[in-house]
């Protein structure tokens, strides 16, 4: 392979460089070396025809469960990159709530040390809040991000009491990280199954009111406000809590927050009769919340698009739907249930991708999420017209849980670029270990 | 029809079809009693039950069938077996249907899903429990002959019971109206969105009502502060023999059983004149050998 490559005449989408048009893109040493209108001719670069073709920056993938170690058998670290680079995703934030919990620097090197074998895409590893997620006391917040870890999330459970989470955001300022936080009352959501609403009551399941995520956004508003820090709100869900981030933002705190493709795509409709691919925490919401996320998506109040990508093997699915475990796989639908916000005229294109990649990389502060010259050369190419059925069955990742099994979608990514390699092309993954 | 997972979806004529051969199936009636010869109704209860397991079990036999009696206590389901596992082994020895109650919503749709027999319903979690509903409409259409412009006041906890959202479903189906009473915790969002109305005030409601319905109070609900004291929750939701005198002259007193007498029911009552709650037993049997003539 050549260390130069040109991407050549395809429409390059940079939201954070303000570019929307047809470029050539030159990479060289695993940097973007030059964005330029004009064709460029480069002698020993290696041509990547890109006519009718989006170029944009790699997806960065904020929440995603790779679940080693511990989980193998949902996922592995190797078969969770491979999902995130057919995908389109050039980097994602592993979650710490693994078998084995990360909450110190050995099980964060055990990460790093496990995704640079894997040789796909840049893996960041998320700390624990709190040792083992018991929420009782503080992880070694300086040991792990010393060792790697870009955020602290006890992601999975919230931070129950109010004290500790606070203690969180103060300590936090000492490293300026962002404290990422799933937002769920426990005492409110109980042993709900699904949300509160009409399936619920037609279903009988037992509910979770959207109070059980509003009120704990609201606590941590207030508590940011006080404590200072930066808080970054995993899978908002509600209308509720769109509202209070919205006006949050407004007034200047600290505060990110992402969406997954499926609360903006689904509502609890979906779970019926009993669809445990459709159960997942928090649980698709009503038609009503949907329309305030894709609301938020537009106005950026949400600042990313994040998939909580969560394998689960068929038997934790094949069961009662009360036991069915919660989380769907994401990295694999995420683009196309994206571009179907701007097929519908809702986000444009620009809006579309720099909730893929701008957004996420300025809530966590990562390399990458743009193409201007020195920057890290992970490229993601799109065709944005092919029409495709989704097949879970041809999932890279090991896990197959998804409620969009069947769904067509516009818009695929036939290649994806990582550090200046080819690590995914035409439904391949380009494997070089 | 090959299961019966629930009221939701059967059409008025689909329930009055069933109850028409319901009649049929009562003592004395013309039904063939040898339709089940030689075959294999399996009742599978995950969770417990006396009236609807022998009803099922008598209905079966009635028709000529051979039942085995399964029951979550003493099964391999304490060793981690799952419920498919479980349900794939009993199928395995031959039955015609399964006559499943099991305590989560859902579980027979799980099982229809994975099995080549009848499925039917026997009581899932708070979801449904059809045949009860349908021997509660068959026992009001015997007092009534048609249930267009009646009034069937439910009471209770709304929230948990599988009966009422079964009976919301198959009363309102046959032109009656129903409304739901209980306290404002137990009552979940969208009642009117499957067909009933709903009120907090008993007292107000009964004078209207045709046929009062109460429902078993678990009282393990209490713990959970859905309300104060079974004691407030009797002195505002109870049928009494005082509340009676507020009823219509010819209304009706159901329940599904078993009973807390006493709490949501004074005995009295249970026992009166206005009560139906052993015929609903009787009905059950016929009702059943008609959903088990038509399932498997």
């Amino acid at each position: 392979m050549s260390a130069s490559v040109l991407f050549s005449r395809g429409r390059v989408i940079d939201p954070r460089n303000q570019i929307d048009g047809v470029r050539d893109v030159l990479v060289r040493d695993g940097k973007v070396a030059a964005v330029s209108e004009a064709p460029l001719q480069i002698p020993d670069a290696e041509v990547v025809d890109a006519r009718g073709h989006w170029v944009l920056p790699g997806f960065i993938d904020l929440h995603v469960h790779l679940r080693e170690p511990g989980e193998e058998g949902k996922e592995t670290i190797l078969t969770g990159c491979r999902a995130a680079v057919a995908g389109g995703f050039t980097a994602v934030v592993a979650m710490p709530n693994t078998k084995v919990v990360n909450d110190s620097a050995l099980v964060t090197e055990l990460v790093l040390a496990r995704a640079r074998a894997a040789r796909l895409c840049h893996v960041y590893p998320a700390g624990a809040i709190t040792k083992g997620l018991k929420g009782e006391e503080l992880a070694e917040m300086g040991e792990l991000l010393s060792a790697g870890c870009v955020c602290v999330t006890d992601d999975g459970r919230p931070v129950m009491s109010a004290s500790l989470m606070r203690r969180a955001l103060q300590y936090s300022t000492r490293f300026d990280v962002p404290v990422m936080v799933h937002e769920e009352d426990l005492t409110l959501s109980g042993k709900g199954a699904m949300t509160e609403g009409p399936t619920a009551t037609r279903l009988g399941l037992a509910p979770i009111p959207s109070s059980a995520e509003i009120v704990m956004v609201a606590r941590d508003l207030v508590l940011l406000e006080e404590s200072g820090g930066r808080l970054h709100i995993a899978h908002l869900s509600c209308e509720g809590s769109v509202r209070l981030v919205r006006e949050a933002k407004k007034r200047g705190l600290r505060v990110t927050a992402e969406a997954t493709p499926h609360h903006f795509t689904l509502d609890d409709t979906a779970v019926g009769p009993y669809d445990t691919h459709s159960k997942m925490n928090p649980p698709l919401r009503l038609r009503r919340d949907v329309e305030a996320l894709r609301e938020a998506l537009v106005d950026g109040t949400i600042d990313a698009i994040a998939t909580d990508h969560a394998p689960h093997g068929v038997l934790d699915k094949q069961v009662e739907f009360e036991k069915g475990l919660n989380g769907v796989v994401g990295l694999e639908t995420a683009l196309g249930l994206t571009l179907a916000l701007v097929h519908e005229g809702l986000l444009s294109p620009r809006q579309a991708v720099a909730l893929l990649t701008d957004g996420p990389a300025r809530a966590f502060g990562l390399p990458g999420g743009h193409l201007a010259a020195g920057a890290p050369a992970d490229v993601t190419l799109v065709d944005p017209e092919v029409e495709w059925a989704v097949d879970a069955e041809r999932f890279f990742s090991k896990s197959r849980n998804t409620p969009f099994n069947g769904r067509l979608l516009k818009g695929r990514v036939t290649q994806t670029w990582v550090g200046g390699r080819l690590v995914f092309a035409d439904g391949q993954i380009k494997e070089s270990r | 029809m090959r299961h019966l997972l629930g009221i939701e979806g059967w059409r008025r004529e689909e329930i009055e079809t069933l109850l028409d051969r319901a009649e049929a199936h009562l003592p004395g009636g013309s039904a063939q009693s040898s339709v089940l010869q030689g075959k294999v109704v399996a009742n599978l209860f995950f969770e417990d039950s006396t009236r609807t397991r022998t009803s099922f079990e008598m209905a079966a036999k009635m028709l000529g069938a051979q039942v085995l009696n399964w029951t979550a206590q003493g099964s391999s389901v304490s060793k981690g077996e799952t419920l498919l596992d479980t349900v794939r082994n009993i199928e395995a020895t031959g039955p015609v249907a399964l006559v499943i109650r099991h305590r989560s919503s859902g579980a027979p749709h799980l099982v229809a899903q994975h099995v080549r027999c009848a499925v039917i319903n026997a009581g899932d979690g708070t979801h449904e429990h059809p045949s009860q509903a349908l021997l509660d409409a068959f026992t009001l259409r015997r007092h009534w002959g048609r249930l267009d412009g009646r009034t069937v006041l439910i009471v209770g906890d709304i929230l948990h019971s599988r009966v009422a959202r079964s009976n919301i479903l198959c009363l309102t189906a046959l032109g009656a109206r129903v409304v739901a009473c209980g306290p404002p915790t137990l009552l979940p969002v969208g009642l009117r969105e499957l067909g009933a109305d709903v009120t907090t005030d008993l007292d107000a409601a009964l004078p209207k009502a045709d046929a009062v319905m109460c429902l078993r109070l678990q009282l393990e609900r209490q713990t959970e502060s859905f309300f104060p004291s079974t004691r407030e929750f009797s002195r505002l939701f109870g049928l009494t023999a005082a509340r009676t005198e507020r009823m219509k002259p010819e209304a009706l007193v159901m329940h599904p059983g078993p009973i807390n007498r006493g709490v949501e029911l004074a005995p009295a009552v249970a026992d009166g004149a206005r009560s139906v709650i052993l015929e609903q037993v009787a009905n059950g049997v016929a009702v059943r050998r008609a959903i088990l003539e038509v399932c498997s």
